[in-house]
């Protein structure tokens, strides 16, 4: 559409449409309602036209797959190539428990591992510390020390699979152990792949498992960055998450301003430290939601990519092009799963997941039927795994990069969620900053707001949620809760007591305290984590020492 | 145990055991009798009569400020540092009632969250329920029962908006007005009325910047008050700075009021003050309809209206005064 | 004039998932409650205490973590400690079927899974105030 005239013999049709066809229509069949709006309440209009692609989807903006700015995809050939890395979120109970886990979605066909932490490990504490009781194992895998970090990974190859770790407040030290173990096995640091989540900022918007104040953790969060960079190149040491960010309540397009903007102050920081931007930038990951408007969701995803593109090279003047890509993992909405009727939330994950593979994930987790109420049990995470391989070989969804690029809805939802990203950009921007934001309760008060218009649509039914709202069944599923056992706590209890009464009091001692200087002081971090674990210290232990030296976040108060 | 019945009253003990067990420094007790007095209960005023004697020992130390400032993060600190010097603290916080739903979210317990649960500390929040100004009606009166409880200190922080400063400072010994510096260019203005009421001043959250204009601008303009010189204390509350010269400063003005006599003065203005609302209180329930005055008020005022009797003179008939000769 | 009720919501334990909780706080409100949020990280002892002090008529405990076979029972049986066993507990978040009549028979009164709309919580609190 470049020739006004052009643009102006469509107007006149599409007006002539609408007063004659449409019109017509409409007199004998009104719409449902009177606003049709997306999962985010973002109105949709009845009909996208070339009009709307007018000036959006030429090549500087949309371009091609695998070239700035990547709005069809980071790959040329995409799936042709390689298929997303199908990655299940898994954990429970002890490490014994979690690892035959592992294997049995290894066997399966998943082609990456994700690990799921318990409460006491997502906050620090040893499953035998006070803070622990009740909750070892109840929604992810107890990691108290690397002995754990061992008995998780038994009979799995490190050096072929690669697994992403969801933990933040404690990244470095779970990380550290996982190091540790790789190095007794005798796996080089150079052939380890996958992830730490290691981000800490919206822990403070979203997900709340801070420990420390913002920046001693960011310092923490630099730390791995610049290690990774040297020590384990192959590792992304960061997944900057718009996940929780949703979960908690978020709008779409907030959860891609708020991803985006706490990407470019991780990227600030590292600047800060005097790492070269295209030394840290390539291993930067991401993780976005996959919810349940498709449309919204694919055009999400490629506002994404084309904004770090653009903000990486110009804003942050990344010379390598591997700094400019926003390489992602995607989980289907858990917040979109019901209790009520559980196997219909296999068709919500099939559409969530569809939406991620026509965004061009690089990887990603399907929730399982049953976790509206539980952790998934083996059956339902099977068929969680097939709804992925079902669209990767039966649906053809694969065979061509960015299917839906064109599509004159699907690239005026692209534009309009970029649009609101940058708005978001300079609220951000005029409260100070990401950090000062935080601060003053910004991100915190806007997911909270969104959160409870989203339950008032629900509520007043303007929402329908199938089986919840309406097409209401009375039925009791039937449902064998996945238990944590007894015998599973004491092992866990009996070998943290064993390792502290075998380890070298002496070195543990050293290692210790040399840590807490480091962390007084201004050197990296990782080195003394690495030696502290080496010397078989606790996640406790460790955190202790850091909790001494920087302090305990004090939420703003918000609701 | 039956389950709770709400309507006829919150508290199914008897005021009587009530009072002797908040005596001996029982908290649930307490926290009964506030109710019984926020819900204004007809057991109320016979509380309050009981209570009465016990009190006037603690020292009440009102906050106010505007929202956002950090009232609660400085009461939290202030409570640790107390508790640190061996004092037993209370806490009464109130927030606004929404207009519309009558409800509240009260939301300033949760800064105190580390505090909760030491047995020297008690923590009450209080919705303004329709009380103009940043208090609630009952915020004084649940101020007693903590003093009786045995509160060396009671801090009470206000809604913050209205004319809250005023009321707290006609009733608390010391009152605190805590402000932030602005940022930006603008001129940073300060509620009319706002220099006058104040014992301590606070500039909060100096780790923003921009504290030493609002400092100078404060110190300048503050004028000894009764012989006392209102400082002005710098503070960081998160980072739990100035806490400890806040503290002083509160010990210094109560001090003062000790050695000079006010507290005494400010006592007998205070009930003063008091003894008018109640009878206020008392006439207003007197001729609510309904009531057995009721009818002859609402005729009164009718009278009134047509000019058949003027105001004044209404009143007077009102407290039972001989009418004067023109009627 | 009514009396108003006053509730306590509270994220009993480690868990951080705190949507729910703050979105029936507001509810509460809207429907003219008093109600006080005690924000994450409470132990039982820090819930028990603040209802006292508070005077509750009942407190809403929410828990996604699988923590709250331990952590619920514990609250209600340091209420009773306290002779403040007349405050009704209610329990919400991820708690499966199968472990309802446990909390019931621990003293739960009721337990709000996923779904539950906001009108019945609201309801479930109101009858609180006026007696179950």
């Amino acid at each position: 559409m470049r020739a006004e005239d052009d643009r102006k013999a469509l107007e006149k049709e599409v007006k002539r449409w609408e007063a004659s066809t449409l019109r017509n229509a409409l007199e004998s069949l009104p719409e449902r309602r009177k606003e049709f709006v997306t999962t985010s309440s973002r109105p949709v209009r009845r009909l996208y036209t070339p009009l709307d692609l007018d000036g959006k989807a030429d090549e500087t903006r949309v371009g091609k797959p695998g070239e700035f700015p990547f709005t069809r995809g980071i790959h040329p050939t995409m799936y042709r190539g390689r298929l997303w890395t199908m990655r299940m979120f898994a954990g429970y109970g002890s490490a014994e428990d979690t690892n035959r886990r592992f294997k049995y979605l290894i066997a399966h066909g998943e082609t990456g591992l994700s690990v799921a932490f318990d409460m006491p490990t997502l906050y620090g504490y040893d499953t035998d510390q006070p803070e622990a009781k009740g909750e070892f194992g109840t929604c992810g895998v107890a990691v108290s020390s690397p002995e754990d970090m061992r008995l998780l990974f038994h009979g799995i190859d490190v050096g072929q699979v690669s697994t992403s770790m969801t933990i933040n407040s404690p990244a470095a030290v779970i990380w550290a152990m996982y190091l540790a173990a790789a190095e007794e096995r005798k796996v080089p640091w150079s052939k380890l792949r996958g992830t730490i989540q290691n981000d800490i900022l919206k822990e403070y918007q979203a997900q709340k498992e801070w420990i420390f104040p913002p920046e001693p953790s960011m310092r923490l969060v630099v730390d791995t960055f610049e290690f990774g960079s040297k020590q384990v190149p192959q590792w992304n040491t960061i997944s900057i998450s718009g996940y929780h960010i949703r979960e908690a309540g978020a709008t779409a397009g907030q959860e891609l301003a708020f991803t985006l903007a706490n990407g470019m102050e991780y990227v600030r920081w590292g600047v800060e430290r005097g790492l070269r931007v295209d030394d840290f930038a390539p291993r930067l990951s991401f993780f976005f939601n996959a919810h349940n408007d498709l449309f919204e969701e694919i055009a999400k995803y490629r506002a994404a990519r084309r904004i770090w593109a653009r903000e990486m090279r110009d804003t942050f003047a990344a010379k390598n092009p591997r700094s400019w890509l926003l390489r992602f993992h995607a989980q289907t909405a858990g917040v979109s799963l019901t209790a009520q009727q559980p196997e219909v939330n296999i068709v919500r994950t099939t559409v969530q997941a569809l939406a991620a593979v026509l965004g061009g994930t690089q990887s990603l987790h399907t929730n399982a039927y049953d976790e509206a109420y539980q952790v998934p049990n083996e059956a339902a995470a099977r068929i969680a795994l097939r709804t992925q391989q079902i669209l990767a070989h039966e649906s053809g969804v694969a065979n061509t990069a960015d299917p839906l690029g064109g599509s004159y809805f699907l690239e005026a939802l692209t534009d309009e969620l970029e649009d609101e990203a940058y708005q978001y950009f300079d609220r951000i921007q005029d409260l100070g900053g990401v950090i000062p934001a935080i601060r003053k309760g910004f991100f915190q008060q806007e997911i909270a707001n969104s959160a409870y218009r989203y339950q008032r649509e629900i509520e007043d039914k303007e929402r329908v949620i199938v089986g919840v709202n309406d097409f209401v069944v009375d039925e009791q599923p039937e449902v064998e809760p996945l238990r944590v056992t007894e015998a599973s706590l004491k092992a866990q209890v009996e070998r943290l007591r064993r390792l502290r009464r075998t380890r070298d009091a002496k070195k543990h001692e050293h290692a210790l305290d040399r840590l807490r200087k480091a962390c007084e002081g201004d050197e990296n971090t990782m080195p003394f984590i690495l030696d502290a674990v080496r010397a078989k210290a606790t996640l406790g232990e460790v955190i202790d020492v850091m909790r001494e030296v920087f302090g305990v976040w004090e939420e703003p108060l918000l609701y | 145990m039956p389950a709770r019945k709400g309507t006829a009253s919150r508290s199914r003990d008897p005021v009587t055991g009530l009072v002797r067990d908040l005596l001996k420094g029982d908290k649930r007790a307490a926290a009964k009798l506030i109710s019984l007095i926020e819900d204004d209960e007809p057991e109320a005023t016979e509380a309050l009569a009981r209570i009465h004697p016990h009190t006037g020992r603690a020292h009440v130390v009102g906050f106010t400020g505007p929202p956002g400032v950090g009232k609660s993060s400085l009461i939290n600190r202030l409570v640790r540092t107390f508790r640190g010097r061996g004092k037993k603290v209370g806490v009464v916080a109130v927030d606004p009632t929404s207009p519309y739903t009558g409800g509240a979210v009260l939301g300033d317990r949760i800064r105190m969250a580390d505090t909760g649960v030491d047995p020297g500390v008690f923590i009450r929040s209080m919705a303004t329920r329709g009380h103009a100004g940043g208090l609630a009606l009952a915020t004084f009166d649940a101020v007693r029962v903590l003093d009786a409880l045995g509160m060396d200190l009671v801090l009470v922080e206000t809604v913050g908006a209205g004319q809250s400063e005023v009321e707290i400072a006609t009733r608390a010994h010391s009152t605190v007005v805590v402000e932030m510096p602005m940022t930006g260019d603008a001129v940073q203005t300060m509620k009319a009325g706002i220099l006058e009421i104040g014992d301590v001043y606070v500039v909060n959250k100096v780790d923003l910047g921009n504290a030493d204009v609002l400092v100078a601008n404060l110190k300048f303009q503050l004028e000894p008050r009764d012989g006392w010189r209102p400082p002005v204390i710098r503070t960081a509350a998160l980072e739990g700075r100035g806490i400890g010269e806040l503290a002083d400063a509160l010990d210094r003005h109560a001090k003062f009021l000790d050695d000079t006599g006010l507290r005494k003065k400010r006592e007998i203005s205070r009930a003063r003050l008091e003894i008018l609302e109640n009878a206020q209180r008392l006439l207003s329930r007197r001729v609510e309809a309904g009531s057995g005055f009721g009818r002859t008020f609402e005729t009164m005022a009718k009278e009134v209206a047509e000019r058949r009797f003027d105001p004044h003179s209404a009143a007077r008939k009102l407290l039972h005064e001989p009418p004067r000769e023109s009627d | 004039m009514p009396k108003k009720i006053r509730v306590l919501i509270a994220k009993p334990g480690l868990d951080g998932h705190d949507r729910g909780a703050k979105v029936v706080a507001r509810a509460l409100r809207d429907a003219g409650m008093e109600v006080i949020y005690t924000g994450l990280r409470q132990t039982p002892e820090d819930i028990v205490e603040a209802a006292i002090q508070e005077d509750v008529d009942a407190i809403g405990l929410s828990c996604l973590s699988g923590a709250h076979m331990t952590l619920f029972p514990e609250v209600v049986k340091l209420l009773k400690k306290r002779k403040s066993g007349d405050i009704l507990v209610a329990g919400g978040g991820i708690i499966p079927e199968a472990d309802i009549p446990k909390l019931k028979k621990a003293g739960i009164k009721i337990v709000f899974g996923p779904g539950t709309p906001l009108r019945d919580i609201v309801a479930f609190f109101e009858t609180a105030g006026k007696g179950a």
